[in-house]
């Protein structure tokens, strides 16, 4: 994967050498030494996703503060930050799913290819249909494996044939690494799967539908570490047909699966860069403060 | 030290933990035997009185059909055999079994060990056959109803209180020596509309009538309610007005039922000119009643499908609508069943209400359909109850357990569709 960007030097601010002092000293106040604007590499060129200036409320409650950010195309991004930070709240605004909550407001602009998804004329379903979602808790219809694999290509009359559908389960089942597992018992149900497969097999769902960009919201929290290693091997072999935003409360798994880092605090976004760049040079202490584990 | 009073200290609590617990058991498993001992009782009680209800004393006369007697000429139309004179041959037939019957009082004692039921069985014979005109037959007619509690209760009964004379049990008791009198399966109790002799009153206009109420009832307000339910969980914006709305619809669960059959008589008979008496309004005022019910369970249904199963359906482009028909509703549906039986089994059981939209009419046929004059189980049972003939005494308990019986089956039912589609995965 392409880690070398074109605007290498990105828009980076520069940090006060108070804030560094603070986070050298030990004690980390969380309020403090926020940028007024995120550092790295934030803007990129191709890019697939472009944020500007987001803001998100639930009710009076401002979740996430003026977030701008590229995403490129089949890139893997890693989104991380202290809990409650706004990571998910930020991923669910990329499909529009935080439309389900009714309190919840987004401001400013979200392009997909050029085009605003928040726009009236968008239709949500088709935008879901090209950015698909992978959730923190495996969420398996309780249907049958072939019906989970299967239900978002009917609903949008992807196939015509139940020939033509069978393959689609079947190569989805095999890009999301579980189809060996359960070529033999496609009618039993997906809720009877271990943890890591009905993960897989929601990540099966997901690409079923053919999107363009994978958000995966914690996808390996409720899952073992034997479990947790073939979803990350999985994100590797996706990176390469689709572009993936992950939300990760592990800092390891950033480290092992993403290119680029976001790292998000109190509903800023604080710092993006190389994932390399991020975990050996960060450029911000509340960076630096979080990867050495100063808080989290 | 400071961590053995710690041990102590829980040790001490343990003895007293458990004392509680099995205090609680105790009055747990106690309010369980109360309960069922009470159900017992209940049916013990209804049993032993109704079972009776479900048999019938027949006696059996040696009837001669004769044509002039009974007013037929050759021609023998069916005008004829319907206005013929059955009951002529009916009290030949008993004179000839007790020739030395003498006196017009006397007579008229004897004829009415019979019911007058046994006409009809006569006319039904002849009209089906009319080869048997003229003919020489053996009939089992069902016995008057007084005759019928007195031979039930032959063994235990007090002379004094039965309504049958010295010479009457002489003659049943000859009757039965020559094995002329058969308790049988009452069958026509099933078979036949109310009336107002004990031995003719059937249970089937009040079963059937039940049964259209209930399925106007549950065609009405099962797609009603859960609509309303799925609008109201899945699609209405939660502000004031549903708040307003969701308010409501719990105090209306607990609005007394007869409010809800003024409103009938009111909106739907007055106002809107659906003929009173009939299924169809009651199914109406039963709905309005129900609906309510459902309406709360269903949304309690709705709510305990996890979240996590509409993100999964709207992440991969399903549509709100998809999202609820596709797997809200199924997973629901069990739930919403509960509901309904609940609120049918409320239904079935309903009486004040019916009574203002003029359900309590003494009805003899068995209503057809929904637009037919009707009364319900629990009504007839009021009804039976008030009668005073003593036989009616019994026909009301053996209302009672039929009425039992519908709500096991309707229960059964339910318990039936709900495993089918609990089919949980
Ligand atoms: N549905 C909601 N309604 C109101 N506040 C919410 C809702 N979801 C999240 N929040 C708030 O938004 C903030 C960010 O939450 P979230 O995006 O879930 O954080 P993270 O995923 O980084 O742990 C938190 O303070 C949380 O309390
Ligand atoms: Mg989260």
């Amino acid at each position: 994967m392409n880690q070398v960007f074109d605007k290498a030097e990105g828009i980076s601010m520069a940090v006060d050498s108070g804030s560094r002092r603070s986070a050298e000293s030990g004690e980390v106040d969380m309020q403090a030494n926020i940028p007024s604007a995120t550092v790295g590499k934030v803007f990129v060129d191709h890019a697939k996703m472009a944020i500007r200036n987001v803001d998100v409320f639930y009710g009076e409650k401002q979740a996430i503060h003026n977030v701008s950010l590229d995403i490129r195309k089949n890139e893997v991004i890693a989104m991380i930050g202290p809990s409650g930070c706004g990571k998910s709240t930020f991923l669910r605004t990329l499909n529009r799913m935080n439309d389900t909550i009714p309190t919840c407001l987004v401001k400013g602009t979200i392009e997909l290819d050029g085009n605003d998804i928040y726009d009236k004329k968008l239709d949500v379903v088709s935008l879901r249909a090209r950015v698909g979602m992978v959730f923190q808790k495996p969420n398996p219809f309780p249907k049958s494996i072939y019906d989970n694999v299967a239900y978002g290509a009917k609903i949008h009359g992807l196939c015509s044939s139940r020939i033509e559908l069978d393959e689609v389960v079947e190569t989805s089942l095999k890009k999301a690494g579980l189809w060996s597992e359960v070529k033999d018992r496609l009618n039993q149900p997906g809720t009877g799967l271990s943890g890591g497969q009905q993960q897989r097999l929601c990540i099966a769902r997901a690409i079923a539908v053919s999107p363009e960009v994978i958000l995966m919201d914690e996808p390996c929290s409720a899952l073992d570490p034997i479990a947790t290693a073939k979803i990350e091997e999985l994100i590797a072999e996706l990176s390469e047909n689709y572009t993936i935003a992950i939300v990760t409360h592990s800092m390891q798994q950033a480290a092992r699966v993403s290119n680029r880092t976001a790292y998000f605090h109190l509903g800023y976004l604080v710092e993006v860069n190389d994932t390399e760049m991020v975990f050996t040079n960060p450029e911000h202490s509340l960076t630096e403060a979080y990867i050495t584990g100063r808080f989290g | 030290m400071n961590k053995m009073s710690t041990i102590e200290k829980i040790e001490k609590g343990l003895k007293r933990r458990y004392f509680s617990e099995r205090l609680f058991q105790i009055f747990g498993i106690s309010s369980i035997v109360f309960g069922l001992l009470c159900l017992v009782v209940l049916l013990t009680d209804i049993v032993g009185k109704g079972h009776g209800a479900f048999f019938q004393h027949y006696i059996r006369l040696t009837v001669v059909l004769d044509a002039e007697k009974l007013g037929i000429d050759d021609r023998a139309t069916s005008e004829q055999i319907a206005m013929a004179d059955y009951d002529s041959v009916i009290r030949e037939s008993l004179l000839e079994l007790f020739p030395d019957v003498s006196g017009r009082k006397q007579k008229k004692q004897l004829y009415r060990l019979v019911s007058d039921g046994a006409t009809y069985r006569l006319q039904g014979m002849l009209a089906e056959d009319r080869r048997l005109l003229g003919q020489r037959v053996d009939v089992w007619v069902s016995a008057d109803d007084d005759v019928d509690v007195y031979l039930k209760h032959v063994d235990a009964e007090k002379e004094a209180s039965s309504r049958i004379d010295e010479q009457q049990a002489l003659w049943l008791a000859a009757l039965q020596a020559q094995g002329r009198i058969e308790k049988r399966f009452n069958s026509e109790f099933f078979m036949t509309g109310d009336s107002r002799n004990p031995e003719k009153a059937g249970i089937k206009g009040a079963l059937m009538g039940s049964f259209y109420t209930l399925m106007v009832t549950l065609l009405l307000s099962f797609p009603i309610g859960v609509a309303a339910a799925v609008y109201l969980e899945e699609f209405a914006p939660k502000n004031r007005w549903t708040d307003l709305i969701e308010v409501n619809i719990n105090n209306l669960a607990a609005v007394p039922s007869i409010i809800f059959g003024l409103l009938g008589l009111a909106v739907f008979i007055n106002f809107f000119g659906v003929p009173r008496s009939v299924p169809l309004v009651g199914g109406m005022v039963l709905t309005l009643m129900t609906l309510p019910t459902i309406i709360i369970s269903s949304r309690a249904a709705i709510k305990s499908v996890p979240p996590s199963i509409r993100e999964a359906a709207l992440g991969i482009g399903a549509s709100k609508m998809q999202t609820v028909t596709h797997h809200v509703l199924p997973l629901s549906l069990p739930g919403m069943l509960t509901g309904t039986i609940i609120g049918m089994a409320q239904a079935l059981g309903e009486t004040a209400p019916l009574l203002m939209i003029g359900m309590i009419a003494f009805i003899v046929d068995v209503p057809q359909g929904i637009t037919d004059p009707s009364t319900v189980l629990p009504v007839q049972i009021f009804l039976w109850a008030d009668s005073p003939e003593r036989a009616f005494t019994e026909k009301t308990s053996g209302a009672i357990i039929v009425l039992l019986g519908f709500l096991i089956f309707m229960n059964a039912v339910a318990v039936f569709l709900r495993k089918r589609l609990e089919k949980k995965w």
